[in-house]
């Protein structure tokens, strides 16, 4: 508790600091609400109900692109390694699209499917995707040979060596993949909102800026940074509890 | 052979757009947004997006490099400065900085200083953290070995503990730099302005598809060169390494 603690203090210094600034009027309350107006604010938006009713769009969102890019991208690494032919054709490809800023892609997903859901969950598959799919194929092709080959004399079918075999020794790369995707699911999804939407978290940081709310921007802000940092906290926790056989 | 699949990747999007099947307003035809680039070279417009672009990027990424180099190794160096930094790091690192973006332009407006500073903010942390964890790991026997031929701390820092951490920072950098044009693209594409991603934006706001598929063409090659020139970068600079042998 208290090493935690001795830890964290920087943390607490910067909140400290801000707090003093804005009180002591060191800079002007419009660019810097003080960090008790912040809270406020977000007490504020959490009881009418907006950052709930704008969080869940969000998150809505976001969990259905990465889930679909988890699937496919997953299933796309470990179909690369087991086929030559696969292999062959898709790799190029994956080469191609792997250092595109995936942000680019924002447009695009508008004008094919409008402002809503739709070309957020797609601007996230999309962007997702690679890097589990880089992920996957990577610990797919570097699982060891001789348990797959003990797996087939032994007469294990194609299905149980993708399952028993394949699967598990590919996973520490694969959840590596699929961190690096999280990560990037939340600046997809936050830009895509800050840039063209009319719900979300994005949108509301940037309704509140329009309108001078500052104190509520900057508690938005806060919002979805801090659930960025625990989501990546929550991740590590599950891979180290998945991969608990390891060691 | 290996861009058979990228010529068959185009040849599909061709033919798929003459189809018919969907309209040239969802997916222009691959030789219109040839044609359209060509256009846009010859006006001398796509020149100056992409020095812009190039220009921003490229001055938050070093400035990023730079910055994360030194605070990563006084960090490594100076305990207190450790103590301070180490929780605003490794909270900072997780979350999605972008979400910052709107108080970025609250206080540095719309232009280059608010672009790139937006880029040194998201790109900084990879290149820190590499750099305190490449250094925190070298060998010990190494530093001892050369304290006791009279290396001076200066001397330590520069001709022992920096290239024996080198391959990490590298990675850092290699991490970092995909991050910086992510952010440029979204900057530009949120705040406005001449650059690709910025001229992107205004083609999606005027239904001018061309455009936006000529964009995501031009910010797919930008990537992809500087990612492969940044590999290239560091295996000159790792000849040395024994990771060079493993080519």
């Amino acid at each position: 508790m208290k090493r935690a603690l001795i830890r964290y203090l920087p943390l607490v210094i910067l909140a400290l600091a801000w707090e003093g600034a804005a009180q002591l009027n060191l800079v002007s309350s419009l660019a810097l609400p003080s960090l008790s107006h912040v809270a406020a604010a977000w007490i504020d938006l959490v009881r009418d109900g907006e950052l709930l009713d704008n969080g869940l769009i969000s998150i809505y969102r976001g969990v259905a692109g990465l889930v679909l890019a988890v699937i496919v991208g997953g299933g796309l690494g470990i179909a690369m390694a087991s086929s030559r032919a696969l292999d062959a054709l898709l790799k190029p490809l994956v080469e191609l699209f792997y250092p595109l800023p995936k942000s680019a892609l924002i447009p695009v997903t508008v004008l094919w499917l409008g402002l809503g859901n739709g070309s957020k969950i797609l601007l996230i598959f999309l962007g997702c995707m690679i890097p589990v799919t880089i992920g996957a194929y990577n610990g797919a092709r570097g699982g060891d040979h001789a348990l797959i080959w003990s797996a087939r004399s032994m007469g294990a079918g194609r299905l149980r060596m993708l399952w028993d075999v394949l699967l598990p020794s590919a996973l520490p790369e694969l959840l590596n993949g699929v961190r690096t995707a999280l990560a990037l699911s939340f600046i997809l999804l936050v830009s895509s909102e800050l840039i063209s939407a009319q719900r979300g978290f994005g949108y509301l940081i940037g309704y509140l800026g329009d309108t001078g709310a500052y104190a509520g921007m900057f508690a938005v802000v806060l919002t979805v940074a801090f659930l960025g940092f625990a989501a990546d906290r929550l991740y590590q926790m599950l891979i180290q509890w998945l991969l608990r056989w390891r060691e | 052979m290996r861009s058979l699949s990228i010529v068959l990747l185009l040849v599909l999007w061709e033919a798929l757009a003459r189809s018919g099947k969907v309209t040239p307003f969802m997916l222009p035809p691959f030789s219109a947004v040839v044609g359209r680039i060509y256009t846009d070279a010859v006006a001398g417009q796509l020149w100056l997006n992409l020095g812009l672009t190039l220009y921003r990027a490229l001055a938050g990424f070093f400035l990023a490099a730079g910055g994360g180099i030194v605070l990563g190794a006084a960090m490594s160096r100076v305990k207190p400065l450790r103590w301070f930094f180490d929780p605003i790091i490794s909270v900072g690192f997780p979350m999605p900085k972008i979400a910052f973006l709107p108080i970025v332009m609250l206080w540095l407006g719309v232009y280059d200083v608010a672009k790139i500073t937006m880029v040194v903010f998201d790109a900084i942390f990879p290149v820190v953290t590499a750099t305190a964890a490449g250094l925190a790991a070298v060998d010990r026997e190494l530093i001892w070995s050369a304290r006791n031929m009279g290396a001076r701390e200066g001397e330590l820092m520069w001709q022992v503990a920096l290239p024996a951490a080198l391959p990490q920072i590298l990675t850092g950098l290699q991490v970092a730099l995909p991050i910086a044009l992510i952010v440029e693209i979204v900057v530009e594409m949120a705040m406005g302005g001449y650059g690709l991603g910025g001229a992107m934006m205004n083609a999606s706001r005027f239904a001018d598809s061309r455009g936006v598929f000529a964009g995501i063409v031009e910010i797919a090659i930008v990537g992809y060169a500087l990612v492969r020139t940044m590999a290239l970068i560091r295996g000159r600079l790792l000849a040395w390494h024994h990771e060079a042998e493993h080519r």
